[in-house]
């Protein structure tokens, strides 16, 4: 039986390889490396496939921004009970609870920074339980999600060596 | 110029010829690399910069640093080994230096040198250099390349000085056992041989761990021991290697050392130091990478009905060729441009076998298998209908 975190670190590396050479990889069946996938799938464990896009490749707006929210909650009102509001919004891509000066950190994207702002100021700022909102435009993205956004060196190994 | 008889009589690498053609083509995939397709793990090249920054660019003495000696000493008890970094480590230029410097230590003029085959290409004449006759002790397809007390008993090893074993091995990816080496330090004993054991490669061994000759009952006293940082570290261009032996051979090493090559290089001593010391994940993060590429290649050809031994160690693949294996590479990299090296270039017994480099990103290693599956798909039509 094949490692479902060995499959993970494939999949985590390349989402969209054939199940044919993720078995090959892993030294097992096709049929198993599927049913894994389909396992993890059902359990929750992957909820999704997305490519890593750099946006300055493509002819298009898009501005992303991470936010910080600080947040004051009463004896009804959970961490959880706030993050089930902000997640709702289809610009916000990313919500994490976080230790340190503040308490969510959001992750919004848009078309324009102005689409941004009029977001956090008319749909985040006005909940009851934001205290403060620190907006942070990216400027330039150089990794994410591991991969390097800077063109890499060329292969420069001599093609044939003992 | 009147060149010296050595130099006149040492034959061009035969890799050379396929290098030109190779060069000469657009668009090539090469399966052709002996060494590692990552680069060096970056706190191993920041060790290296913050050295030379703070102006760490003199010799260091001869038997190289004596804080990376101590690292190597900490470093290999994984392999049973246990050497004093005071008097039986010596770090070299490369495990070539190592393997130069041994051969020099320890061959006289006329002195035969049994040599593994197929085996890395310099090891031949590098015996001659020192003044030694090689003599070929074919391993077998059949044995899985392992070297048997039969294949020495063959090759007239009884009478040789001076053994020389690799394993992991490159061209094969052969391992072995400690039982496949007990045979042969069985055989080294009894006929008093001196046995010269590159390890390079040890630290890529996928099934099982690897296995020093030198752990092996009455073997250390008898055995030079080389490794270093090229292939498992991914630091082929920073030229750093090392020796393990007994002091008295580890000296007469020195003491040839000191005078053509003085030290190793400084700076690629603080990289080593730092892959020694920080490193370890990331040599485990390529060993799990060549090991899944290893599976997928051997895998695909056994699917292309070539005979592909299942390679154990280092990161080669060693298929039987459809047909004459220069022929073969030839035409495959004229028709598809795919770039292998034919198995004859390491021996006699390498003779009808490819080394396919899996030190390629997964990428380029599905587009070259794709290619070589219609190539040999051809090749079985074209047989078929004549």
């Amino acid at each position: 039986m094949a490692d479902k975190l060995e499959l993970l670190d494939l999949l985590l590396e390349d989402a969209r390889e054939s199940t044919d050479t993720i078995a090959r990889q892993l030294g097992c069946d096709e049929s198993e490396v599927e049913s894994m996938i389909a396992e993890l799938e059902g359990d929750g464990a992957i909820l999704g496939y997305q490519p890593v896009v750099d946006w300055s490749r493509v002819e298009t707006d898009h501005v992303a921004a991470e936010v910080e929210l600080n947040l004051e909650l009463d004896r009804e009102t959970k961490y959880a009970d706030v993050a089930g509001r902000i997640t709702k919004f289809d610009e916000v891509t990313a919500l994490r609870l976080v230790s340190g000066d503040y308490d969510f950190d959001v992750t919004v994207e848009g078309d324009s920074m102005r689409d941004v702002s009029m977001f956090v100021s008319e749909q985040i700022a006005p909940i009851p339980e934001v205290t403060q909102t620190v907006t942070h435009f990216v400027m330039n993205t150089y990794k994410n999600r591991g991969l390097e956004f800077i063109d890499s060196d060329d292969d420069d190994r001599l093609s044939i060596s003992p | 110029m009147k060149l010296s008889e050595r130099a006149r009589n040492t034959p061009p690498s035969g890799i050379r010829r396929f290098f030109e053609l190779a060069e000469e083509m657009d668009d090539v995939i090469s399966l052709g690399v002996g060494e590692p397709d990552f680069s060096a793990p970056w706190k191993a090249r920041a060790a290296a910069i913050h050295s030379l920054e703070r102006g760490r660019t003199s010799y260091t003495t001869n038997r190289g640093m004596l804080e990376l000696r101590e690292a190597i000493a900490d470093h290999v008890p994984r392999y049973g080994l246990d050497y004093d970094p005071e008097s039986e480590i010596l770090v070299t230029t490369g495990a070539s230096e190592a393997v130069d410097l041994a051969l020099r230590a320890l061959v006289d003029p006329g002195d035969a040198v049994a040599v593994q085959s197929p085996a890395y290409i310099s090891y031949g004449p590098g015996v001659r250099f020192s003044g030694g006759d090689p003599l070929p002790v074919s391993t077998r397809a059949e044995n899985d390349f392992v070297m048997t007390a039969d294949d020495l008993e063959r090759a007239g090893a009884a009478d040789a000085e001076v053994l020389m074993i690799c394993y992991p091995n490159n061209p094969t990816g052969a391992t072995a056992s400690a039982d496949d080496l007990a045979e042969i330090a069985a055989f080294a004993r009894e006929h008093d041989l001196t046995v010269l054991a590159d390890e390079i490669y040890a630290g890529l061994t996928y099934e099982g761990e690897h296995t020093s000759i030198a752990t092996l009952p009455g073997m250390r006293e008898r055995t030079v021991v080389i490794n270093g940082f090229s292939k498992a570290y991914a630091m082929t261009g920073l030229r750093l290697g090392y020796a393990l032996g007994p002091s008295e051979a580890v000296d007469a090493m020195n003491r040839i050392h000191q005078y053509t090559m003085l030290s190793a290089p400084t700076t690629a001593q603080y990289a080593a130091l730092e892959a020694l010391e920080a490193c370890q994940d990331d040599v485990e993060e390529m060993r799990t990478q060549y090991d899944r590429r290893r599976r997928f290649v051997i895998s695909r050809f056994q699917d292309m009905g070539l005979d592909c031994f299942k390679a154990t160690g280092a990161f080669y693949a060693f298929p039987e060729a459809p047909y004459d294996d220069e022929q073969f590479a030839e035409d495959l990299l004229q028709s598809e441009g795919v770039a292998v090296v034919p198995g004859r270039v390491f021996g006699e017994e390498g003779h009808g076998h490819l080394r396919v480099s899996y030190a390629t990103g997964m990428s380029d290693l599905k587009a070259a298998m794709n290619r070589i599956e219609r190539f040999v798909a051809e090749c079985e039509r074209g047989r078929a209908e004549t």
